[in-house]
């Protein structure tokens, strides 16, 4: 009986651990650009959503490329395959500079406020901008009729069928955050960067370029949310000029939820998101396993996972509004 | 210095915005009186969806249109031969835009509408074409509340009850299915109507369901196959959009799910081909047309869309021909007998007219019953051959 509950459980519960490693790297972004910024960087699941497409632009640019070089189709199509990842990672990174650049910095003294209009004018522009492109069309990742290779094969755990990304996913997410959160504790520029996160205008007059810190963490944010775009769509293997909202959007509540500013809160706050998410989806199932309900076997419960995530926003906002890991708000006079 | 840029930026806004006012009169102006003298026009709208959810069928369905008014441009109205001008509006496959995209083919002085495809967006758009008094043709919009309890609304393709037998009826006797499990998507008309009309028929069968729904948005399938696959189904059944269909394909292949995927006319794309292709899934789907249905038909289409790149990219990048194409050339010709008919441009004349119009085309005999539907009972069923990427003609079914 508990054997089988195991089994039935457990294809939810590893899909939700790949899930939360996707959302917890878009919610980095998130939370690092708040912390520094005091912004909400509406842009950020649209610039995920443009990692997608240049990786299935490129793709289709690069692979006739390498075979008139003279390789055969298969190997051409992994050779571009890699180029096209290095690819991603630059335009994505060069991407979200831009927009800090054209978007961000000119409004660096203006009312919060007007920044965050322009991110979501940003955000806007960039969904727009992605339908006039793609013709509004999902668009197969990484390229019609392909899979990405090694990534995407299957690998059975117990009795569950998944991809390897599935698994890959939360050790390059938990690795990723270490790597992060040593570079915040231990180096200069994670120095300066709390510097900044504390007190704008006094780092500022220590001699902290401020711009330059702010240009890292949004290359930091961006990049992130380039290798997220890579773990994520070789899940779902389809681009569309709105992939990035609704993983944008329960990124940032998973942000919230860890507390904002705090890149710990935000991964451990995606991965409860993900998982959470996925049992929801799979609660029926699981209770008319455990004989809980004994005929009529829908209650309807994954209709509701969306729903879930919001409420949860609105119960952190109400009960706990610095988050799991927030910092204490003091307000200075 | 700022004061002058914000100025000069305002001023740059307003005549932005003034000059998207001056487009528009433009295109309503050429009506039927503002033609250059000797060219008599007449105005078919089309209102299909170039993007969103539906945005790959609904290119589908206006190449067929577009192809129809490629191959007769004119039409002879009393003596006198009218060019077909035809005016297209993107209702980007969602509600809300549907009023707005109805809206501007009406302002556009369209003499009849054809579409859409994709229900909701019909239901929509109704009330609109209904108060300016303009007849509309769905093409593959498959809801009975499409054409229910109004006089402008027809259609030409067959509807869900019939449709949802048929595959419940497909289920029991191929597969000898006795739990089916159900997934359609909140809020979508098509779906969730279809959904209920195949439980219907399966239930009635003796069979028993488990119907799960999803979200605007949600691109994570794995749990809900899971669900399926633990208890036991013997069918799933996905009437959904082709966006969706390819998350469930892929996710179905990597879950392992052995047992059949069925859907309804909407799968019948290319976009369901590419995502098989290759992949251990079964896939059947109820359409309106085989390929190979209509050899001039379907040579004529194919060379046409292999001569233009875009028509190409909007057929989903090969020459598949897709039932839905096939409907909008069938619809293109109801609308223009429909003009014939009515023997004038007057929208009001020609929706009077329409309920008697019947028309024999690729996909059949086309002749409208009291509502405004076709009478149609056949379905074609088709199968993805997973190897060669084409699909494999099954069998013509009836609700018996």
């Amino acid at each position: 009986m508990i054997g089988k509950l195991f089994s039935t459980c457990l294809p939810y519960i590893l899909s939700g651990i790949s899930v939360g490693g996707q959302y917890a790297l878009i919610a980095i972004g998130y939370t690092m650009v708040y912390g520094i910024l005091r912004l909400i960087n509406f842009a950020h699941g649209d610039i995920f959503m443009v990692a997608g497409l240049i990786m299935v632009y490129s793709n289709v640019a690069l692979t006739p490329l390498f075979m008139n070089m003279g390789l055969s189709a298969g190997s051409a199509f992994i050779v571009s395959i890699i180029s096209s990842v290095v690819i991603v990672l630059v335009l994505t990174v060069i991407l979200g500079l831009t927009i800090e650049k054209a978007a961000y910095r000119p409004l660096r003294n203006a009312p919060r406020m007007s920044v965050m209009i322009s991110a979501i004018g940003v955000s806007y522009l960039i969904q727009n901008a992605a339908i006039y492109i793609t013709g509004g069309l999902a668009k197969p990742y990484p390229a019609s009729g392909a899979a990405m290779p090694w990534l995407s094969d299957q690998i059975t755990i117990g009795s569950t069928s998944i991809k390897r990304v599935t698994v890959i996913t939360p050790i390059l997410t938990i690795l990723l955050v270490v790597a992060l959160v040593l570079l915040i504790k231990k180096t200069k520029i994670g120095m300066a960067m709390r510097a900044v996160s504390k007190d704008f205008r006094t780092s500022r007059l220590m001699g902290i370029e401020v711009n330059n810190v702010i240009s890292v963490t949004f290359f930091i944010g961006s990049f992130l949310a380039a290798v997220g775009s890579l773990l994520y769509f070789t899940n779902y293997a389809s681009v569309t000029p709105t992939s990035g909202a609704m993983p944008g959007l329960k990124a940032f509540v998973a942000a919230v939820f860890g507390g904002i500013g705090s890149v710990p809160g935000a991964v451990v706050g995606a991965f409860i998101i993900g998982i959470c998410e996925n049992i929801l989806k799979g609660l029926d199932n699981i209770l008319s396993t455990a004989g809980v309900f004994k005929d009529g076997f829908t209650f309807g419960f994954a209709t509701f996972s969306d729903a879930f995530t919001f409420i949860l926003l609105i119960v952190i906002l109400c009960v706990k509004p610095t988050g799991l890991f927030g910092e204490k708000n003091t307000d200075k006079v | 210095m700022k004061k002058i840029l914000a100025i000069v930026l305002a001023a740059l806004m307003v005549f932005a915005l003034a000059a998207c006012g001056e487009v528009k009169p433009d295109v309503s102006d050429g009506g039927n009186e503002g033609q250059p003298a000797g060219e008599k026009v007449v105005k078919i709208g089309v209102f299909e969806p170039a993007s969103g959810d539906n945005g790959a069928g609904g290119k589908q369905e206006t190449l067929g249109i577009q192809y129809a008014n490629e191959k007769t441009p004119t039409v002879k109205i009393g003596e006198d031969e009218y060019k077909v001008e035809v005016i297209y509006a993107d209702n980007g496959s969602s509600n809300d835009k549907a009023p707005t995209a109805a809206q501007s083919l009406i302002s556009a002085g369209c003499s009849i509408i054809l579409g859409s495809y994709g229900s909701g967006v019909s239901i929509a758009a109704s009330d609109t074409f209904k108060d300016s008094g303009v007849a509309a043709i769905g093409v593959t919009c498959t809801n009975p509340q499409v054409t229910e309890g109004n006089s402008h609304y027809f259609r030409i393709c067959f509807l869900d009850p019939f449709q949802g037998t048929v595959l419940a009826n497909l289920a029991s006797s191929e597969f000898k299915a006795s739990k089916a499990y159900i997934l359609t998507k909140l809020g979508d008309d098509y779906s969730t109507g279809l959904g209920y009309n195949f439980k219907q028929a399966f239930e009635a069968l003796g069979g028993t369901v488990v119907e799960e729904s999803f979200q605007e948005g949600n691109a994570d399938f794995t749990a809900f196959l899971n669900t399926a696959k633990s208890q036991e189904c013997d069918v799933i059944f996905a009437p959904t959009s082709t966006e969706a269909a390819q998350l469930i394909i892929e996710q179905s292949a990597t879950q392992g799910i052995s047992v059949p995927l069925l859907a309804g006319d909407t799968w019948d794309s290319n976009v369901i081909l590419n995502a098989a292709k290759g992949k251990d899934v079964k896939i059947y789907v109820t359409t309106f047309y085989q390929e190979g249905g209509n050899a001039d038909f379907d040579n004529g289409f194919k060379d046409w869309i292999n001569a233009d790149a875009t028509h190409l990219s909007n057929n989903g990048g090969d020459d598949t021909v897709a039932a839905v194409s096939a409907m909008g050339y069938d619809a293109y010709y109801v609308a223009l007998e429909a003009i014939k008919a009515a023997g004038s441009t007057d929208k009001g004349a020609i929706k009077d007219i329409l309920g008697s119009v019947s028309y024999t085309g690729v996909t059949g005999e086309i002749k409208f019953d009291e509502t405004g539907d076709a009478i149609r009972d056949t379905a074609y069923v088709k199968t993805a051959n997973t190897e060669t990427g084409a699909w494999d003609f099954v069998r013509e079914q009836g609700v018996n």
